[in-house]
Order: C-alpha cells, then sequence, then structure tokens
C-alpha cells in the first residue's frame, strides 16, 4: 500500500513545476498550460484523500475541476488570440493596460 | 508491482511537468503536457478511480490539449531567444517564499480525518461509473447544473471574444 502522503508529495512537486512556470516563463501559452499542471497537482491531491478516506467527495471536485478547466481553458486562448491579433503584446510581460 | 507503477507514473508526471516549463519550443511543451497528463491519469487508475481516468483522457488530453495545439498553429508563435521574463529571479524568489509555505502545510497535514462509507469494496461492488453517477446526481446536482451553467457562458464569452470584428456597415454575416 502507497503512503498517503507520497502522493500528497509528488502533487506538491507538481505544483511546484507549475507555478515556476507561471512566475518565470514570457509566453502566454505555456503560462496557460503551468496553470493546467497545477490543476492536475490539485486533482491528484483531491483524488488520493477521496481513496485514502474511503468518499466520493474528492472524486467530484476533481471531476468539476476538469470542468472548470475547460472553461478556463477556453476562456484563456480565446484572449490569446484577441491580443495576439490585436499586435498589442506578443509575450506575457508586454502586457501592462491595466498598469498603474 | 503496484510501487513499481507508482513510481514509474510519479517520476514520469514529474520529468514531463518540468519539461513543459523547460523547453523552448511551444510544441515541444505541448506534448511533454500530453505526456503529463496521460501519466496523472495512469494514477487515477492506482487511486480506483476508473471514471476520472477515463474523463483525464478524454477531456484534458482529447479536447483541452487539442484547443492549445490549434492555437499554438494559429498563431504561429516563434521560439524566441529570451524564453524567461525579463525579473525572473525577483518571480523565483516569490516562488521559494510559496514553496516554504505549502511544506510547512504539507508538515503539518493530519494524512487522516473522517472515514466515509464508500470503501473500494462498496465502490466495486455497485460498479465505479455508478457509484460516481450516483453521488453525482443525488449530492452534486446543485452544483452539477451551475457548472452546465458556467460552461454555457464559457463557449459564449470564448465565441464573443474570439470573433472576427467586422466593420458595422458590412453587413450581418456573423
Amino acid at each position: 500500500m502507497i503512503p498517503l502522503s507520497a502522493y500528497v508529495g509528488l502533487s506538491f512537486i507538481l505544483f511546484m513545476t507549475g507555478l515556476l512556470g507561471v512566475l518565470i516563463r514570457r509566453n502566454f501559452i505555456i503560462v496557460l498550460m503551468s496553470v493546467e499542471i497545477m490543476l492536475n497537482a490539485a486533482n491528484i491531491n483531491l483524488v488520493a484523500f477521496s481513496h485514502y478516506l474511503s468518499s466520493m467527495a474528492g472524486q467530484m471536485a476533481a471531476l468539476f475541476v476538469i470542468a472548470i478547466a475547460a472553461g478556463e481553458a477556453a476562456v484563456g486562448l480565446a484572449i490569446i488570440i484577441v491580443v495576439f491579433r490585436g499586435k498589442i503584446a506578443t509575450n506575457v510581460d508586454q502586457i501592462n493596460l491595466l498598469k498603474w | 508491482m503496484i510501487y513499481l507503477l507508482f513510481g514509474y507514473f510519479a517520476t514520469v508526471s514529474i520529468l514531463s511537468g518540468i519539461f513543459t516549463i523547460a523547453l523552448k519550443n511551444p510544441v515541444h511543451c505541448g506534448l511533454s503536457l500530453l505526456s503529463l497528463l496521460l501519466h496523472v491519469a495512469g494514477l487515477f487508475v492506482l487511486l480506483n478511480a476508473e471514471f476520472l481516468f477515463a474523463v483525464q483522457i478524454i477531456v484534458y488530453a482529447g479536447a483541452i490539449l487539442v484547443l492549445y495545439l490549434f492555437v499554438l498553429m494559429l498563431l504561429n508563435l516563434k521560439t524566441e531567444e529570451q524564453y524567461l521574463h525579463k525579473k525572473y529571479p525577483f518571480f523565483l524568489f516569490a516562488g521559494v517564499a510559496i514553496l516554504g509555505e505549502l511544506l510547512i502545510l504539507v508538515f503539518q497535514t493530519p494524512y487522516g480525518g473522517a472515514k466515509g462509507v464508500a470503501t473500494p469494496e462498496v465502490v466495486l461492488q455497485t460498479r465505479p461509473s455508478h457509484a460516481v453517477g450516483i453521488t453525482m446526481f443525488s449530492d452534486y446536482l446543485l452544483l452539477f447544473e451551475i457548472v452546465g451553467v458556467f460552461l454555457l457562458g464559457a463557449i459564449i464569452g470564448a465565441i464573443v471574444l474570439a470573433k472576427t470584428p467586422t466593420a458595422p456597415t458590412a453587413g450581418a454575416d456573423g
């Protein structure tokens, strides 16, 4: 039986990977991909706790997380297309329209 | 055997995660994200979540990743010389701070709690997908409906955003 802490550690490492990707990459699409990595890390955590506490609640939460991720990907990519087509910016650090 | 499988899935998913944020070419990043998603799906099988395994492959690897690759194809992004953020040492520092906070949380977790009723034997007796469906359409029905409305809003928002802007006098062709 694999200990629960192994799954929590794995999801921790994956979450940190995704967070680093969001923080240091310049490319729009790779930032969104890093968000997907973070959502997957959260899913692993939810499903692992659902298995070890023998409850369905974690699996339900993971299903809803996947649905939200689909919506987030669609809207995020649409925003990327608008920004890119309007020649506003080609990288994340060039978007400063809302900067004060 | 299960240790071997867990080790394989965990190692490959961590490696593909690192490749996803470290490779320069966006298409290569997308492909290593695909590998990460498939191996996370394998972890779901080890955790007795067969329905989530199928959903992960169909929705994530099948729909979301294809969306990413389509946008990459449409935008034709060049691989740039400077692919890291200009102020990335500052953000690395922020990342280390969040890492410390998460470590404290991980070591304080009791790794336990109130046990539920859905033990693996019960779930196996009622079939995994059946158990997921019964739970989703009884206890989580309201959330399910809200997610449906949310997805409708996301679709409409994405279409409105990505629609090609036409001149107002060009007529109603869209």
